[in-house]
């Protein structure tokens, strides 16, 4: 009995609406109270994405179309394995953000633009995450990326003018680009709705053109090396409770589209020269960013970098793919262990954002050189960085390790070297420029002078980081449900 | 309950550990009983353990990862012998760190590590597959960092530098090697014979040259040895923590098991891997030795000695060969015994008298009698004088060698022994026969608490032991010489 | 019948061609409103050529769905340049300037 009444509760639609309502709530009641809209908010987003997963595992991907409007008019929405994994991992991080937050911009000293239009922009940027996540055509998709991208700058200008300035136009042409490869792709098809696309093969030569121009964009807006020229000032220089989100998630979002494009909807038009120019701008990026994480003076600067190079890992699951079909008793290993990447990266990433945030609340600054003994003042604080730094680097036990492991075997089996090799070595570097900072608050003898920070909100990072170690630990189940709905391409690869 | 008693097992150093990491810093008396008490419940664990697979009880528990990978705990006869070992030494040592940081500060951090660290050490014993035994080994790397860096000061934030930096990259080409094998034939789990036919010679040869090059990084072998002497910068229970308890001894552990349970003796013998190794431990033997010779600095001549031991280990694997293998087994005992008896006792000395250089030894036999006492018993035994543990071991590596042919290896076992007597003998006349250096007035007389100084004594004693009783059934040389019969009989 | 097809292609290349302007004023100009404007130029050209695209053929009338989805364009497209406008201005009262120094970001993030 309790079983049909979940099954028929409209979770999907309302863990989009659900955010909406949140934004129109924050903007008017304002004030005190907007802040703390999170505690009623967060554990009702867990509970609806929670319910969207249950619905996906007990039955089939599911699909809704709003108001009974059926492709290609109305909208529809849709979720599988992956779409509900994200959306949960989305309510968790953007819980965890906003009860930090909650301190960081409330009113106490008066309503500022600042503490009010934060709200305004978290609400936004979490119903856009959960649209991308859940969205069943191209067109909609763009809507909820134009909002990513609007509350995403939104968020950088709180930390800086310039850095957003320079985050939107790079976002702007990423829309552009985009939007014209949807166009293309009307004109060929006819539709685009993703199950209506993935029915029918087209013209493989349009769809590549189609495709490359939305994927350009997308790479825009995700910072693949060599677009990635915004993202280090960006998330860098934002308040460390947005950087959590940014980087975390909103990277993710046309990351994911792009998986769905390609591996879903039309991937025998793909080709090689696709796969392989994504695959060596994968290996770049972990290569570039790495390096030029070593180089930086500041914390934030070293995490924002990072991210550069982490996302080059989610890109290798092109030439990943496939080739080993059959090889393994997991199946799908390098798909598989793209995701667990993005899904360990998005909870270890918001942690050492946080992390860094409260250390930087704690001393007044982020400068590493200067960050001497804080291991003995904010002992937490600092743990849940290294934890998080050891599902960074790829270390057992954590999610990042398991998603490692899935890929270079996948990638030795397929006789890929180099990338196992830039994957080794990406590892490496990583344990380098992480380990500069907590090398530094290690040292010293002495208990520096720090500004009070209260112990309750230095659990929130310690816990998205032993979220993150636990996904490399009791693996089994998220790795099941991340294969409902999967297609047949994340196994024999694309080509 | 067979398969709960590895994961109880792993849970008697994991809860203390963060149980102690949220304890107040003056919480002096409950982190004692919780660090003592979850060691004690461990041993009796382990007794139970020991008899029930004397029974022939399997003790196993599977964790899936991924269809097909599982975290894997099980429990042989060879798991058995390290963690026997680790645990006893756990207790000791536990008992001498609380005697050594008396007083100071951060110790909240330090015990929890300190468990966390023997956590390691017991996944690692306990390891059933591949994957599993890296997993633990990684926990071990990265646990043991913060007790280097304890104190803070710039030689051991150093000396954590140096140390990380080796570590990772021998678990880099750990990692790399364990996936090239795991991408090419799936899953390996050390009971079952892995299917290693589809790789090449090439292949096979250079992934055990990954692999036991990463495993030779943490067992100190040359020319990866260079973290231990730095190392030496931390406090003295994590130098007996890292010489005896676990680190080294996970390297050298790691080794064994790779090249008994993953490649197998034969096929190590069939693509002729065992004498390349034979001769790098044997170089790392003499080596060591070598530059022991050179220190003057107590704890870094130690350090060097366990450079030159812990290759005993690799050496009795590699040579192949009952005898020879037994030899090795049980100086994964014997070795631990001895050289934590060194260290305990050199802490004592510079705790107590200040002494860390050997011309300060003058007399330390008169002022510190037991301590001394214990730190002769350890030092005649690395030099292989019966009836000491040292002994058994030398005994049966050169019968192993001689079964073997490997002459030469004898050559090698009596130039060891040579030098572990000419940098050993020095400092025991200086300590019993010279007369002390005139000392200020005024200092602390007599040994110091018994928790500084009955370690020492106890595994003295118990080093004695297994070599005066290496016969029975149960002593480490019987234990060895069971899972060497497991091993060659099929 | 060639007239209507002519109409429809006319409209499509001069999409294109608005496209093409729009791109070269976005790379060529530094000025902050320029690019902007740019951008505008080229969301137009994108739903003219769109819009030309939803032409069934004479007789048959046009497909809606195009000229739903132009319409959300535009108002997706309004609101980002409003934005944009908002944070140009911004930029001006700081810094009183409309211009992206590279070097000058840097510079904030290395202090």
């Amino acid at each position: 009995m309790t079983g049909v009444i979940v099954s028929a509760f409209p979770a999907i639609e309302l863990s989009i609406a659900l955010p909406l309502v949140a934004l129109l709530t924050a903007i008017l009641i304002g004030g005190k109270l907007a802040p703390r809209l999170i505690l009623a908010v967060g554990p009702l987003m867990m509970a609806l994405t929670g319910i969207v997963a249950w619905q996906v595992a007990e039955g089939d991907p599911t699909r809704v179309e709003l108001g009974g409007w059926e492709a290609p008019l109305g909208i529809a929405l849709f979720a599988d394995g992956l779409s509900s994994s994200f959306l949960l991992l989305t309510a968790i991080i953007m819980s965890a953000v906003g009860i930090v937050a909650m301190a960081g911009f409330d009113a106490r000293d008066g309503e500022t633009s600042r503490s009010y239009s934060f709200w305004a922009l978290f609400y936004g940027m979490w119903a856009a995450l959960n649209g991308v996540f859940l969205g069943a055509d191209f067109f909609n998709l763009y809507v909820a990326i134009e909002l990513l991208t609007i509350t995403a700058v939104g968020m950088v200008a709180l930390g800086g003018t310039r850095a957003a300035i320079r985050y939107l136009l790079f976002a702007l042409a990423g829309s552009l680009a985009y939007l014209t490869g949807v166009v293309l792709l009307y004109a060929e098809a006819g539709t685009l709705d993703m199950s209506l696309l993935a029915a029918n093969e087209g013209d493989a030569s349009v769809r590549l053109v189609a495709g490359g121009l939305m994927t350009a964009g997308l790479l825009a807006k995700t910072a693949l090396f060599p677009l990635h020229a915004w993202l280090p000032p960006a998330h860098g220089g934002a308040p460390a409770p947005a950087s959590a989100m940014l980087s975390a998630l909103v990277v993710k979002a046309s990351f994911f589209i792009i998986v769905r494009l390609w591996f879903d909807v039309m991937p025998e038009a793909a080709g090689p020269v696709l796969v392989q120019l994504i695959g060596i701008l994968g290996g770049t990026a972990i290569l570039y960013g790495s390096l030029l994480a070593l180089r930086q003076a500041r914390l934030k600067m070293i995490i924002a970098y990072s991210t550069v190079a982490q996302l080059g890992y989610l890109f290798l699951i092109f030439p990943l793919s496939g080739g080993i079909a059959g090889e393994m008793p997991w199946a799908a290993g390098a798909w598989s262990g793209g995701m667990f990447h993005a899904l360990a990266h998005g909870l270890a990433k918001a942690a050492a954002f946080l992390a860094a945030g409260l250390i930087i609340e704690a001393l007044g600054h982020d400068r590493i050189d200067d960050m001497k003994g804080i291991a003995r003042a904010m002992p937490v604080t600092v743990f849940a960085f290294g934890i998080a730094a050891i599902s960074l680097m790829g270390l057992p036990p954590s999610g990042g390790f398991m998603a490692k492991y899935l890929m270079l075997t996948a990638a030795l089996a397929g006789g890929h070297v180099v990338i196992a090799l830039v994957m080794m070595a990406g590892g490496l570097l990583a344990a380098a420029y992480l380990f500069r900072p907590v090398n530094r608050a290690f040292s010293g003898s002495d208990i520096p002078e720090v500004a009070y920070v209260a112990y309750w909100r230095q659990w929130v990072p310690l816990i998205l980081a032993l979220l993150a170690m636990l996904l490399g630990v009791v693996s089994a189940g998220p790795y099941e449900f991340i294969q409902i709905g999967r297609a047949v391409t994340a196994e024999v690869g694309i080509e | 309950m067979n398969a709960a008693m590895p994961i109880l097992l792993l849970l008697c150093p994991l809860i203390p550990a963060l149980v102690i990491f949220f304890l107040r810093e003056e919480n002096d008396r409950l982190r004692t009983v919780i660090n003592l008490g979850s060691a004690l419940v461990k041993l009796l664990l382990i007794a139970w353990t020991l008899e029930g697979v004397a029974r022939g009880v399997e003790f196993e528990y599977r964790l899936e990862f991924v269809p097909g990978l599982y975290l894997l705990l099980r429990v042989d006869a060879l798991s058995l012998l390290f963690i026997t070992l680790s645990s006893f030494l756990w207790l000791i040592t536990t008992i001498y760190a609380i005697a050594y940081f008396r007083g100071s500060e951060n110790l909240s951090r330090f015990f929890g590590f300190f468990n966390l660290c023997v956590f390691a050490t017991t996944g690692i014993a306990l390891s059933g597959s591949l994957i599993t035994f890296f997993l633990f080994y990684e926990l071990l790397t990265l646990s043991t960092w913060p007790l280097v860096v304890h104190k803070g000061d710039d030689k051991s934030i150093a000396a954590g530098r140096t140390y990380l930096i080796y570590t990772m990259a021998g678990s880099a080409a750990l990692l790399l090697g364990i996936v090239w094998l795991e991408g090419m034939t799936g899953p390996i789990e050390f009971a079952g014979e892995p299917e290693l036919d589809e790789l090449s010679r090439l292949s096979l040869t250079v992934i055990f040259a990954l692999c036991i090059g990463g495993l030779g990084v943490k067992g100190a072998m040359f020319p990866f040895h260079g973290w231990l002497p730095q190392a030496m910068a931390a406090p003295a229970p994590v130098s007996a923590l890292l010489h005896a308890v676990a680190v080294v001894k996970a390297g050298a552990f790691g080794i064994v098991r790779f090249i008994y349970d993953v490649y197998g003796i034969d096929r190590v013998a069939e693509l002729s891997l065992g004498l390349p190794l034979a001769i790098v431990a044997s170089f790392t033997i003499i080596y060591g030795s070598l530059r022991a010779l050179q220190q003057t600095d107590i704890k870094r001549r130690l350090a060097f000695s366990t450079v030159s031991q812990v290759s005993y280990i690799a050496l009795g694997a590699s040579l192949a060969g009952p005898f020879a293998t037994i030899g090795g087994l049980v100086h994964l005992v014997h070795q631990g015994l001895m050289k934590i008896t060194l260290f305990f006792a050199a802490g004592a000395l510079a705790e107590r008298r200040g002494i860390t250089s050997i011309d300060q030894m003058e007399g330390a036999g008169r002022h510190m009698p037991l301590t001394m006492l214990a730190f002769s018993i350890g030092a005649l035994g690395m030099i292989g004088i019966p009836p000491v543990a040292g002994f058994v071991t030398k005994w049966y590596l050169g019968v192993g060698s001689l079964q073997g042919g490997y002459t030469w290896v004898l050559i090698v076992l009596a130039g060891s022994s040579l030098l572990n007597a000419a940098y050993f003998l020095p400092l025991l006349y200086r300590a019993w026969f010279m007369e002390p250096a005139a000392r200020p007035a005024g200092e602390a007389p007599g040994e110091g608490p018994a928790g500084l100084i009955l370690p020492a004594v106890v595994t003295a004693l118990a080093s004695l032991a297994v070599g005066l009783f290496a016969g029975f059934a149960l002593s480490p040389l019987g234990w060895a010489t069971l899972i060497v019969e497991e091993q060659y009989t099929p | 019948m060639m007239a209507t097809i002519d109409s429809a292609l006319l409209f499509a290349l001069t999409g294109c061609v608005l496209i093409g302007l729009g791109l070269y004023g976005f790379i060529v100009h530094a000025h902050l409103l320029r690019r902007i404007l740019a951008f505008n130029v080229i969301g137009s050209g994108i739903f003219l050529l769109f819009g030309a695209l939803g032409y069934l053929g004479a007789g048959q009338g046009t497909d809606p769905v195009p000229q739903a989805l132009i319409i959300t364009g535009i108002v997706v497209a309004l609101s980002l340049t409003a934005f944009a406008i908002a944070l140009v201005i911004k930029l001006a009262e700081e810094e009183k300037t409309a211009v992206l120094d590279a070097a000058k970001t840097a510079e904030d993030l290395h202090e």
